[in-house]
């Protein structure tokens, strides 16, 4: 998938360094990282959509996707939530700290079969932050993709990170970001209802480029079958699965969903790919 | 490969010391708990004598067999798959002292000589390695796997019996051993027809004291394992089975087999090809060193499937299903070969005799109408 020369150990993790750490809402956190070996850090390249494993001494690891921009190689951004034992762990590193690190693994956004078409983003929750490293991407090469629309939905007004960022995007040529809420709360500008409501307001054009996106399952499998009573095909819907992983390379079978490994075929799918299995409880 | 000749059962020890005397660490078949296992070997009258093994859903006995046959018992509940994908061990440590750093901790490169595999646990083998082994169905090589491997040697057993579990032959993986081996040999009345299928092996076989195959040898040794091949009652029809399960993921059988199903996960355990892991982390009490382990792990747990604080797979139907999907149907996507080779220890081993064939069937005999 890319040309970095992996050590001969796919399971062994590589010394990062905390560069930076960002309070982005309560129990989500951003971790900047820089992988300590030059050498390493030199050969490191990755896709929008892909992930590390993010290793806590003595705690274990975890998959986190990838924020920044792939431009920038060196520093690696992991947006995480606090919500088990290891990112609990990550939540009280400080900047200055060492983890470890291994990656990038799966494979990412369709970057390329989007060239010249509109982009269509829809996010819940936490779900934005494997996107906005495809937003990054696209809006540093303004040219290559058509319109820019940011359909992103969060249970509570509190619930929403990156305010700055979403801001700087709404500032961006031919970029739009509708925001929802399920509950309402003083000062919310966004609308209020789910986000599948958001595409009422997406002009329906939009609708013949591409969509990409990331959250719940629930939400996905609601969105995706809304935009194919729109007109798209399923190939042209791309969504971020997760998965329990440990060993991120297909080898430990904890991520397979019927036939796929979420960790080497995805993460990241089209929805012709896995629409009949995401209709079954349990796989 | 070329029959090479023939070896005296008497004479069988001559290979367990050549095999030492070349280094190797020698596992072959003793009896422990009442069943085959599988362990040090240094001569062999160590190795049991007139055994046989009476197999049926949920039961394994070991009983007299009234002849001196030492290959007779078919097998027990281990495959290659141990010596290869072990079922504990430390991938790497992790130290921390202002510095962390990490240290990969491979296998040693000791050679392990394993006598007594059978056909179907060389297919085993060989469909494992499509998981562990980079490969086009898989970008990366596992260290630890292909260290084992690379120091593995094995004398194959060509079975001339069944067990009443056995399958291998509707899965076209035995009961002869087709390729993987070193060394094969054939049991007949009081000798071994021996056969070699590496290099390695034709420079062991080259010190052994073999007299020369007659046709009529060749010929006993093929009858009986075709023999063997007929004497199997259990036949898997693999037709369409990957449309045939994912047609069915609602069929009524799933929630039938989870009444019978203690989702124990001695199925996965005893499979030749189940590859699960999980990774743990071992910390060192005063928190500055850790060991990254994994063990062996099965998709009957509850764990297996768990996310953000709930799990994908709560129900034991959910989970049978996944494991039977997995390894007739999915397993063909991802590895281009049925997860299963048709040794039956799944069937053997289960505390409550649940066949997969029989599941198979039932699903085949009245498909849900397709919506």
């Amino acid at each position: 998938m890319n040309a970095v020369a992996w050590p001969p150990n796919p399971y062994l993790p590589q010394a990062a360094q905390v560069v930076e750490r960002v309070e982005e809402g309560r129990d989500i956190f951003t971790l900047r990282l820089r992988l300590r070996d030059a050498e390493a850090r030199a050969a490191y390249r990755f896709q929008p959509g892909q992930f590390n494993m993010l290793y806590l001494s003595g705690a274990g690891e975890v998959a986190i996707s990838i924020v920044s921009d792939p431009d920038d190689p060196q520093l690696i951004d992991h947006t995480i939530r606090a919500a088990g034992r290891v990112t609990q762990g990550l939540q009280r590193l400080k900047a200055g700290d060492t983890l470890g690190l291994r990656g990038p693994f799966g494979r990412g956004w369709p970057v390329e079969a989007a060239r010249g078409r509109s982009l269509l983003l829809i996010t819940g929750g936490l779900g934005c932050a494997p996107t906005t490293s495809m937003i990054h991407y696209a809006l540093q090469r303004r040219g290559l993709y058509g319109a820019i629309t940011l359909c992103h939905g969060v249970k509570h007004p509190a619930d929403l990170i990156y305010g700055e960022r979403i801001q700087s995007w709404c500032a961006a040529p031919d970029t739009q970001v509708l925001l929802t809420a399920d509950k309402g709360a003083p000062e919310w500008r966004g609308r209020v209802g789910q986000v599948t409501q958001t595409l009422e307001d997406v002009d329906p054009a939009l609708f013949k480029g591409v969509a990409m996106m990331c959250g719940p399952e629930p939400m996905m499998r609601a969105v995706a079958e809304n935009l194919l009573r729109r007109g798209m095909a399923p190939a042209d819907i791309y969504l971020s699965m997760e998965r329990n992983m440990h060993c991120a390379v297909g080898h430990c079978g904890h991520c397979m969903f019927g036939g796929k490994f979420i960790c080497k075929d995805g993460p990241v799918f089209s929805y012709a790919e896995v629409r009949a299995l995401l209709a079954v409880k349990g796989f | 490969m070329p029959v090479a000749g023939l070896l005296k059962r008497g004479q069988l020890d001559v290979l367990i010391q050549t095999l030492r005397a070349r280094g190797y660490r020698v596992v072959g078949p003793r009896v422990k708990g009442g069943a085959i296992v599988y362990d040090e070997v240094s001569r062999a009258d160590e190795l049991p004598v007139g055994l046989v093994s009476v197999q049926q859903p949920g039961r394994y006995r070991l009983e007299d067999s009234a002849n001196g046959r030492l290959f007779d018992y078919v097998h027990g509940p281990e495959s290659l798959k141990r010596f290869l994908f072990a079922p504990q061990e430390t991938l790497w440590t992790v130290a921390q002292n202002g510095e962390v750093s990490f240290k990969e901790t491979l296998p040693e490169q000791r050679p392990l000589a394993v006598i007594g595999a059978r056909a179907c646990d060389l297919a085993g083998m060989e469909v494992q390695d499509r998981t562990f082994l980079k490969s086009q169905y898989n970008d990366f090589s596992d260290p630890y796997y292909a260290t084992r491997r690379e120091n593995l040697f094995i004398v194959a057993v060509n079975c001339t019996r069944s067990a009443a579990t056995c399958f291998c032959a509707s899965m076209n993986t035995g009961p002869r051993a087709r390729e993987g081996y070193d060394i094969a040999l054939t049991e007949l009345e009081d000798s071994f027809l021996v056969e070699a299928g590496s290099a390695a092996g034709a420079a062991v076989l080259a010190e052994l004291p073999l007299q020369p195959a007659r046709e009529m040898e060749t010929t006993q040794a093929a009858q009986a394992i075709e023999a063997a091949a007929r004497s199997q009652t259990r036949r898997l029809d693999t037709t369409d089975i990957q449309a045939l399960l994912f047609n069915n993921l609602e069929h009524p059988r799933w929630d039938d087999v989870a009444e019978r199903c203690l989702s124990c996960a001695n199925c996965t355990m005893v499979c030749p090809t189940c590859f699960c892991h999980r990774e743990t982390d071992v910390a060192s009490l005063d928190g500055k060193q850790s060991e990254h382990q994994r063990q062996w792990d099965s998709c009957f747990t509850l764990e297996h499937s768990y996310i953000h604080g709930a799990q994908i797979r709560p129900q034991i139907r959910q989970r049978y299903r996944q494991w039977l999907t997995h390894k007739l149907a999915s397993w063909i996507e991802q590895f281009g070969v049925s997860g299963c080779v048709g040794c039956g220890r799944c069937i053997t081993w289960c505390p409550t005799g649940i066949d997969l064939i029989e599941e198979v069937n039932a699903i085949r005999a009245q498909p849900e109408a397709k919506t």
